[in-house]
């Protein structure tokens, strides 16, 4: 298991360093001239060979693309071009926001979606299945943002349960954040939690016909211990093969979700870096995003090999 | 008798059991120490010699009345199962015996309360140690099933827990019936493994299912069965996909253990023969219903009913004669002059010449595979060579290489005289038309999207035979061959049954006349019945067509009534090769002998043809 591990980090490391060639010569590839747009239009051609020089840019692509690795891994991600504010501290104060929420609508996507999976697959035919599936294809369909502005001017403006928008870190006061964020995770939770209720109840009713279940039935096992220890268990690696992917659309969600409930994290940083055409910020989030990616990854496969014991052989 | 008692003669019983002991069941025992005397295992040879006394059963253990079970399918209830009686006294074994279909399975997932999907007890009552357990509450069936009944199912590969270590899943039965708590538990689950025939018990009771082997992972299922010392061990076919030798040293030890403890056994099963060698009494179930019952060497030796006839008869009998054409069921007319190979040179159709496949395993720190090990011999055109061997002994690789489908890695196959795989162009097309393939699954090996026509027209349409007419009236005539009505044509495989299914694929492999036909497993798939009958097809078209095969199987008991010779394998290795009659009356080789020991039945087919 060990080695297995070993391996699978080692290809993480090298679809890593990838994806950190794609982004700078991504960025490279970019209409526009970062010294043009630092030094402005009306600088003379000195002054712009001087920004250039200033920059690295007048270096070779090897050569520059060793120094930004070099920064990279001494945890400097630049300036922000528009602010000049260092994007490590732009990050360090967004980040944790983001973390919160996707953290939160993890954990409402996997209660909600295993949950009424299960209860899908163990009602099948009944009307809970119906009502599960129905539900999950409402939220399939509808975008979460309409979902989310729905939310706000029903929970929020109307009802008053819920604060329309603003932060609270939960470290200060946990349960103000719980009541800030309850709202933003569910929208951006239950559009997952769609997902991964289908692919469960799939997943549970092929091994509640399995052979192996009904061995665990003829043994005298309660119904309770049929159902996870048997059942349940042997679908996790479905389970957690969705969760894993649909991690990528947390993100993506987290722009669009922080942006209706007005919440200072990455998401936003983005969107801003985007529209100010914030090269460094853009870069920072990129790579971030990729490498959260890469550990996502990594996570999965470290839990496959925890979960079905079959894997471990095969390295 | 007692295994189906109709309600009057309860009571009786014990001195019908009496009197059965003077008649035929006293013949069987001797019957059964003889098999006995010849096994090395442990358990058999505690029955006695001859003078053994007929074992007087207890009360009845399990008593089912007119048990009637359906399934619904859409508005209609469907019976699977009608009115069956059935009694298991304690310390008796009842065989219950069918075809695919006859509701045995059924029967036994009643018995538990463990009928799969729409199933349903329509009627009827099932009493367990005089308890009426027919509509018992949930909470009675989970302290009934494991505690008091034990269940061994059919396919080791498919009924553990993959993600549970062994030893969890036996301790789990003791904790979940309060037997065992704690390291008791643990150290019992160990102790059961052990007792199960698994050596090293303790270490291998932390490793999971795909670590065992599929008799290993039987031997677990068994212990999980027999953990909590039930009074009834309900045993599903639970040998039937396991090897024969293995499938005896299982059975062998399982009768040990259910004879020490005095359980009651319930064992379904296709096999007759297995039925006679293990079980006190054989209910015999078709469609649905019990057509007779009675003690297992009386039913056997003196079947009363048309259907127990039938299916004594169609037996694979080691003993038996290659089968003979039965009148009137010819498939060709002679006088029609049907295309017949020339077989009289007996110049062989198939030469395999040290024929050695090495397959190179993926991944550090392994090493390669001999599938197949310097094998050689010839297939004599217009006869049958049987290929003998359990799983991993490389038949099937064998047959994939004189089929082309897989390179030899030295040595090599000649079709005629023509090197299979090194042939170009047009000769090449030549060796792949003069020998045609016949598989094992014929739900799997025929394409369920295309006519039976299509199907049966491809090869013709491949090498280019004749016009669309022709071929139609050549599909039309190669359907009359395998004795299937023409009317079938149009319909696709899922409306065929298995045995009309492997018909279309027999009937696909001769329309371009080849001089080879591999079988591989062809009819192991079968019912007993439906065996018979391709079997008798494949001996009429080899006496008409005159067609070689290669038949592979595992099967020893079908070799005699197929086969001219045969080449026993092991472990890649050509054992034993010679006439039919020379090997299996005469074996030079310990696994020879071992591998004829092992088919369940084979001292009471030799009985029956003595």
């Amino acid at each position: 298991m060990g080695r297995y591990l070993f391996h699978r980090a080692w290809q993480s490391l090298v679809t890593l360093v990838l994806a950190s060639v794609v982004v700078f010569l991504g960025v490279r590839a970019l209409p526009g001239d970062p010294a043009l747009a630092l030094a402005g239009e009306e600088a003379t051609p000195e002054q712009l060979a001087a920004v250039r020089a200033d920059l690295g840019l007048d270096q070779s692509l090897p050569v520059q693309y060793g120094r930004y690795v070099g920064q990279l891994l001494s945890g400097d991600l630049g300036e922000s071009t528009r602010t000049g504010q260092p994007v490590a501290d732009l990050v360090a104060t967004t980040l944790p926001v983001t973390a919160w929420l996707s953290l939160y609508a993890l954990v409402v996507a996997v209660a909600l979606g295993v949950g009424a999976g299960v209860v899908a697959a163990v009602r099948r035919g009944r009307w809970q299945e119906w009502a599960v599936s129905t539900t999950s294809v409402v939220l399939l369909s509808v975008p979460s943002f309409w979902i989310g502005i729905l939310a706000v001017l029903v929970l929020a403006v109307w009802a008053g349960l819920f604060p329309a928008s603003g932060y609270v870190s939960p470290l200060e006061d946990p349960l103000r954040a719980l009541w800030h964020l309850t709202m933003p995770a569910f929208v951006l939770g239950t559009a997952i939690a769609a997902v991964v209720m289908r692919q469960t109840r799939a997943s549970m009713l092929e091994t509640l016909s399995a052979d192996f279940v009904r061995t665990a039935r003829a043994k005298g096992l309660s119904p309770r211990r049929v159902l996870g220890r048997y059942a349940l268990r042997n679908s996790l690696v479905v389970v957690v093969t969705v969760v894993g992917l649909q991690l990528g659309g947390l993100i993506s969600g987290a722009v669009v979700t922080e942006r209706i409930f007005g919440l200072p994290g990455l998401g936003r940083l983005t969107l801003d870096a985007v529209f100010t055409r914030d090269y460094a910020v853009i870069q920072a989030v990129v790579i971030l995003v990729t490498a959260f990616y890469v550990v996502i990854n990594l996570a999965v496969d470290a839990l496959y090999s925890l979960l079905d014991p079959r894997v471990r052989v095969d390295a | 008798m007692s295994g189906v008692t109709r309600a009057a003669d309860d009571g009786s019983g014990a001195t019908l059991r009496g009197r059965a002991a003077e008649g035929a069941g006293s013949a069987f025992r001797a019957l059964r120490a003889r098999v006995a005397g010849s096994r090395d295992d442990d358990g058999a040879s505690e029955v006695a010699a001859e003078a053994a006394p007929e074992k007087v059963f207890g009360p009845p253990l399990l008593e089912v009345r007119g048990l009637t079970v359906t399934y619904r399918t859409g508005e209609a209830e469907v019976p699977a199962v009608v009115d069956v009686d059935l009694t298991v006294r304690e310390g008796e074994r009842v065989a219950v015996v069918g075809e695919s279909g006859s509701g045995k399975s059924t029967t036994a997932a009643a018995l538990i309360g463990l009928l799969p999907g729409s199933g349903r007890v329509a009627a009827g009552t099932i009493t367990f140690a005089g308890e009426d357990v027919t509509h018992a509450s949930d909470a009675r069936l989970l302290r009934l099933r494991g505690r008091e009944v034990g269940l061994v199912p059919q396919d080791p590969m498919s009924n553990l827990n993959p993600v549970m270590r062994v030893g969890a899943q036996v301790e789990e039965v003791l904790r979940a019936h309060g037997l065992a708590t704690g390291r008791a538990a643990k150290e019992r689950a160990v102790e059961l493994l052990g007792l199960a025939g698994i050596p090293d018990a303790a270490r291998r009771a932390r490793q999971y299912p795909h670590e065992f082997s599929g008799g290993m992972r039987q031997r677990v299922l068994i212990a999980i069965a027999l953990a909590c010392e039930p009074r009834l061990l309900v045993a599903d076919e639970p040998t039937s996909a396991l090897d024969v030798t293995v499938q005896r040293q299982i059975l062998d030890h399982l009768e040990h253990l259910t004879e020490a403890a005095g359980t009651s056994m319930l064992l379904v099963t296709h096999d007759l023969g297995l039925a006679a060698d293990r079980a006190d009494t054989v209910v015999v179930m078709s469609k649905g219903r019990v057509v007779e019952s009675g003690p297992a060497a009386r039913l056997l030796t003196d079947p009363q009913h048309a259907y127990t006839q039938r299916l004594v008869a169609a037996a694979p009998s080691v003993s038996a004669a290659r089968a003979q054409v039965r009148p009137g069921t010819r498939a060709v007319d002679r006088a029609a002059g049907p295309r017949r190979h020339d077989t009289a040179d007996g110049a062989p159709v198939l030469r395999v010449e040290d024929v050695t496949k090495v397959y190179r395993v993926r991944g550090r720190g392994a090493g390669d595979v001999t599938a197949v090990d310097g094998v050689s011999f010839v297939v004599p055109a217009g006869t049958t060579t049987a290929v003998v061997g359990e799983s991993g002994s490389g038949k099937t690789t064998l047959a994939r290489m004189a089929l082309g489908l897989e390179a030899p890695t030295s040595g090599r196959l000649l079709v005629g005289d023509d090197v299979v795989g090194e042939a170009t162009g047009a000769r090449r097309r030549a060796v792949r038309r003069a020998m045609q393939p016949v598989f094992q699954d014929p739900y799997a090996s025929l394409d369920p999207t295309m006519s039976v026509e299509r199907l049966v027209d491809e090869p013709l349409r491949v090498f280019g035979e004749g016009d669309r007419a022709s071929r139609r009236r050549r599909v039309g005539e190669l359907l009359d061959q395998v004795s299937l009505p023409r009317d079938a044509a149009q319909r696709r495989p899922a409306e065929l049954s298995g045995g009309q299914r492997q018909r279309v694929a027999i009937a696909r492999a001769l329309a371009v006349e080849p001089r080879l036909v591999v079988l591989d497993e062809a009819v192991s798939a079968l019912d007993v019945l439906v065996q018979d009958q391709v079997l008798q097809l494949l001996h009429q078209l080899q006496e008409d067509l005159g067609v070689a095969y290669l038949f592979i199987t595992h099967d020893l008991a079908v070799v005699r009534q197929v086969a001219h010779a045969v080449a026993v394998m092991r472990h890649g290795r050509l054992v034993e090769h010679g006439s039919v009659d020379a090997v299996m009356s005469d074996p030079q080789e310990d696994y020879t002998r071992e591998l004829l020991a092992a088919i369940p039945g084979a001292e009471f087919y030799a009985a029956r043809a003595g």
